[in-house]
């Protein structure tokens, strides 16, 4: 199966590049014709504005994902009582179809019915919050509902890593005085950076992907201003019926994860290195 | 050998291993504070999703939309499960729950038993070109899935399981082997390898290490595996529609049928109930989950 | 007339019963997007009406969404699992599974039934249909994006009267707004963009431009000062609209006029529905502007109906009969005074059509009203280009007129 599976990846990932390099338009189809779909890609304003958002869009998530889920984690770690009940509210984004929480959403960013609308009746007469509807914030919106969806697995993937830890070590740092903020940062955190990668890649598996969440938030817009390279794909390969441009953008979309990986092997070779030097 | 097992069993109960905290302090008062207030940003959108669920039509119109219902009415509640329309069948969410069932235990079951596996034997027993297997692995878990949706379909038809229970699996474990790989080999990674060490020592093999070692340290992270795995195939759509065929339909399609509908008047109090509804099998899995969750590995086991 | 449509449903039925003489009762598997109340209702009729005049069997596969639909149809037939009959909208999204030699051909069952005669305007069967002079598919209905959908109330408490045309009604704007109407209603959806954009640009250019740039791709004309006219225009009019736009659907924007908070929508017949729905009457409570234009014209789009080729020759008998319900009078007058949509044959029963559909009736007796729709000319994908390019248009101001237009210019001149 794991073969299979791998068979899979390599397959599709040659396949979609070749197929960049041809005019196929429904069905794939091998027809060489070069770099063209490549020019047409770079000369779309679509696409460049894409490619721009993915990074903006990016970014902000690890950030909040990261910072977030750690502080979730490290709160849920203290020994609550309702811990259940905590780590299913952090959780439960993940489970609902994006389709309607991308609306709820949509309504509490709306200018006339959600939070402006609340703030407003209560008195705060000239409180706007809607960042969906403008051009240049809509994107922090995005965020708002990215991190909604996406943080509870974060935290989860941390707290099994805090769970992973050898309960000897949280004895030494007590009986080290060490305060717990202190052994959160520096100590416990290093002992986790497995999770941490894990929660990494499947963040950036989940931005790079990113699709659900925007059609169901903005549907791209105002205009084209929130739209995502992934989007850029589906459409071309689905509705647009232009199989060759969307691989096209495909295999643009995994020219920075070939990089992102490379220095990844990099950091595992070093770090392994490293342990061998200490085991000798 | 035994001993090691035991210990690994015995402390297995240990509760969080944060540090202890003392009565109601300061800090105690902080850490609820910043959980409530971060339940608060998660719960909103949910409590918009409540309230409008009870509502009728006619009020939610007026837009006010964090208000409790003047009149609650739970009939959007029957009506998403057994009466709305999604095409010419009126029967709601319901028929496809079982057909979701059927396609998310077995899928979740066989990726996340093939994921352990793989993630132990990427960790604890390098082969020739293991990292190269991983990298394209985790190459695979970045391609949008319509990119390599035309070879799959070429494949099943090839085999001969296109439009099957049996076809919907196995596209499931193949999309979900690159993550729960990553996610096994990264927190076995973090383990002391002394222990395995220890079990080598012991003469246990390849399987007999992974079973009586690895498998019982592993609970959070295949917790967290189910997490993602029941998540991400109870809520497939796409992959549903071309892959499982007509008989096997999961209840996403009903789902999306009433909620992504695009003309007539939106019933927003059905969709909310049917999305809740829905949700209903990954959220309780979350909450029971948790019961195995809080577990550990064994303290001091490698001294054991 | 009507006897002649009846007797031809009989020899229609007669001629099905020979062609399959004794025939065993087939499943046929139906994938449509009809999902919502009225369309479900719409989708019975066929349902319905299959099951009662003939001994096959309607299976129901309903998918929400064309995109969604039309891509599991596609990935279905490769995968050699094909459904007996597909939904699509009349275009060019089918070609390649015609040259591909993946459907039934309707030939003879067109032939024999005389198809040609009866289909009005021709050019749906012939544009969206035919290839190499075989016919591939069965329009069922047509559908036209150009009208204006006005509140009655709205105009009359801003004190301006219903305008015919958008010059009138770009006059009256400013009135509107003072009320604390919405003058201009429209969502975030791309696809409303460029459909309102190509209704405005016929109503300013008239028919023979309009064909100019889409069937000729005259790029010259396109970065002409009438052109530029129509880029102005729009500007002019999405100015009126509301902050909230960016992100409405379109029936949530035509549920503005229809609650009296909007003036007026330009949107295709298909919101007729959501006016129906919510019980309000044309003429009284709304108005449906033809153009919105003095001269208005038509443009035929519409759902069609594929047939992919299937393995067992008892499907494929019961295929035939299924295309031949659909174009049959009787089924056509149900189905579209069900879907709200116009019938695509002249001698149907339309008596329980509104005023609005009557309108739209007359306009299209009339061949030089009937207009070629954009997606005959172009493909999907330059249709897109044109959805990208109309939406940032709408939505940042600071894309000028000037670049506007020559992008647009760009992709007629590359499309395909």
């Amino acid at each position: 199966m794991i073969m299979v599976s791998v068979g899979v990846f390599v397959f599709g990932i040659i396949y979609s590049v070749l197929l960049s390099f041809t005019n196929a338009k429904l069905f794939p189809k091998f027809n060489f014709i070069g770099l063209d779909q490549y020019e047409r890609l770079w000369g779309e304003t679509r696409w460049l504005v894409s490619v721009e958002n993915i990074w903006i869009f990016g970014v902000l998530i690890i950030v909040f994902q990261m910072t977030l889920g750690y502080l979730l984690a490290v709160f849920i770690d203290q020994r609550i009582k309702q811990e259940d009940a905590f780590r299913t509210i952090f959780l439960y984004p993940f489970s609902m179809s994006l389709v309607v929480t991308g609306l709820v959403w949509q309504w509490m960013l709306d200018p006339n019915l959600g939070f402006s609308s609340a703030m407003q009746k209560l008195g705060f007469e000239s409180f706007v919050f809607a960042p969906l509807v403008h051009q240049s914030t809509a994107i922090y919106g995005l965020v708002m509902g990215g991190v909604w969806n996406g943080v509870g697995v974060t935290m989860a993937i941390l707290l099994a890593g805090l769970r992973g830890i050898d309960a000897e070590i949280w004895r030494a740092t007590r009986v080290d005085g060490i305060p717990a903020w202190r052994a959160y940062l520096y100590i416990a955190l290093p002992m986790i950076r497995g999770a941490l990668a894990t929660a990494l890649i499947l963040q950036c598996t989940s931005i790079v992907r990113v699709y659900d969440l925007v059609i169901a938030m903005t549907q791209g817009g105002p205009g084209i201003a929130t739209q995502m390279p992934a989007i850029f794909v589906i459409e071309h390969i689905t509705n647009r019926q232009n199989v060759a441009l969307g691989m096209a953008a495909a295999s643009m979309m995994l020219l920075p994860i070939v990089v992102l990986l490379a220095i990844k092997s990099a950091a595992d070779w070093h770090a392994k290195s490293r342990r061998e030097q200490r085991a000798a | 050998m035994t001993g090691i097992a035991t210990t690994a069993g015995g402390i297995a109960k240990d509760r969080p291993r944060g540090p202890r905290p003392r009565r109601v302090t300061a800090s105690r008062v902080g850490v609820y504070g910043f959980l409530i207030i971060a339940a608060i940003y998660f719960l909103a959108p949910m409590w918009v999703m409540i309230v409008t669920s009870l509502k009728t039509m006619p009020e939610i119109r007026e837009g006010f939309l964090f208000n409790w219902p003047r009149e609650v009415s739970f009939e959007a509640w029957t009506k998403a499960w057994s009466t709305a329309c999604t095409g010419r069948d009126c029967e709601g969410v319901r028929p496809g729950f079982l057909n979701s069932v059927k396609i998310t235990v077995p899928s979740v079951a066989i990726s996340v038993v093939i994921a352990a596996i793989n993630g132990y034997a990427l960790s604890f027993w390098r082969f020739r070109g293991a990292q190269i297997f991983f990298a394209i692995l985790i190459f695979g878990a970045f391609v949008p899935y319509q990119v390599v949706i035309y070879p799959l379909i070429i494949f099943l038809r090839e085999i001969g399981l296109f439009a099957s229970l049996p076809g919907i699996i196995i596209i499931h474990t193949i999309f979900g082997m690159p993550i729960l790989t990553l996610l096994y080999r990264n927190y076995f990674a973090a383990l002391p390898e002394e222990l395995f060490r220890a079990a080598r020592v012991d003469g246990a093999g390849f399987w007999s290490a992974f079973f009586r070692i690895i498998l019982p340290m592993s609970v959070p992270i295949t917790i967290v595996a189910i997490i993602l795995q029941v998540t991400g195939i109870w809520n497939d759509f796409l992959f549903g529609i071309v892959f499982a065929g007509r008989e096997n339909m999961p209840m996403t399609v009903q789902l999306n049928n009433i909620v992504q509908t695009t003309s007539g008047v939106r019933e927003y109090n059905v969709n909310m109930a049917a999305t809740i509804l829905t949700a209903a099998v990954p959220l309780a899995v979350y909450f029971i989950s948790g019961r195995w969750f809080v577990r550990g590995i064994a303290a001091g086991a490698v001294k054991g | 007339m009507k006897y002649a449509g009846i007797a031809r449903v009989l020899l229609a039925s007669a001629a099905g019963a020979v062609l399959c003489g004794a025939a065993n009762a087939a499943e046929v598997e139906v994938v449509h997007w009809w999902t919502s109340g009225g369309e479900n209702a719409a989708v019975s009729v066929f349902a319905d009406e299959f099951e009662a005049q003939t001994e096959h069997e309607w299976a129901d596969t309903a998918i929400a969404g064309g995109t969604n639909a039309r891509a599991a149809v596609m990935q279905r037939i490769l995968g050699g699992d094909a459904p007996a009959a597909a939904q699509f909208n009349s275009g060019r999204q089918y070609e390649e599974l015609i040259e591909g030699g993946l459907l039934l051909d309707l030939t003879e069952l067109a032939e024999r039934e005389g198809w040609r005669d009866f289909i009005r305007p021709e050019s749906i069967l012939t544009n969206a249909c035919e290839k190499d002079g075989r016919v591939w598919c069965v329009p069922v209905n047509i559908h036209s994006w150009q009208w204006g959908w006005a509140s009655i109330p709205v105009f009359e408490q801003s004190g301006v009267p219903i305008p015919t045309n958008l010059q009138q009604f770009l006059e009256a704007a400013p009135k509107i707004q003072q009320a604390g109407f919405i003058p201009f209603a429209i969502g975030g959806e791309t696809w409303q963009h460029t459909g309102a954009f190509n209704v405005a640009l016929v109503g300013i250019v008239g028919k023979e431009n309009y064909y100019r740039l889409f069937r000729d791709r005259d790029a010259d004309y396109a970065r002409s000062p009438e052109v530029a006219t129509v880029f102005e225009t729009w500007r002019e009019l999405t100015s009126y609209t509301d902050e909230a736009s960016a992100n409405r659907n379109w029936n949530d924007t035509t549920n503005l006029v229809i609650s009296d908070r909007a003036a007026m929508q330009i949107m295709g017949d298909w919101a007729r529905g959501e006016f129906a729905v919510a019980g309000k009457v044309p003429g009284v409570d709304y108005e449906c502007i033809p153009g919105p234009s003095d001269t208005p014209f038509l443009t035929t789009d519409g759902d069609i109906f594929l047939f992919p080729k299937q393995d067992d020759p008892e499907v494929e008998a019961a295929q035939l009969e299924l295309a031949s319900l659909m174009i049959s009078p009787r089924v056509q007058a149900l189905f579209n005074v069900a879907k709200g949509s116009l019938p695509v044959r002249a001698d149907v029963d339309m008596s329980l059509a509104d005023s609005c559909m009557r309108k739209g009736l007359a306009l299209l007796d009339d061949p030089n009203t009937v207009l070629t729709a954009l997606n005959r000319f172009v493909t999907e994908d330059t249709t897109g280009q044109l959805n990208d390019l109309f939406a940032e248009f709408s939505f940042n101001q600071g894309l000028s007129v000037a670049d506007a237009q020559e992008r647009f210019a760009g992709i007629i001149e590359t499309a395909d």
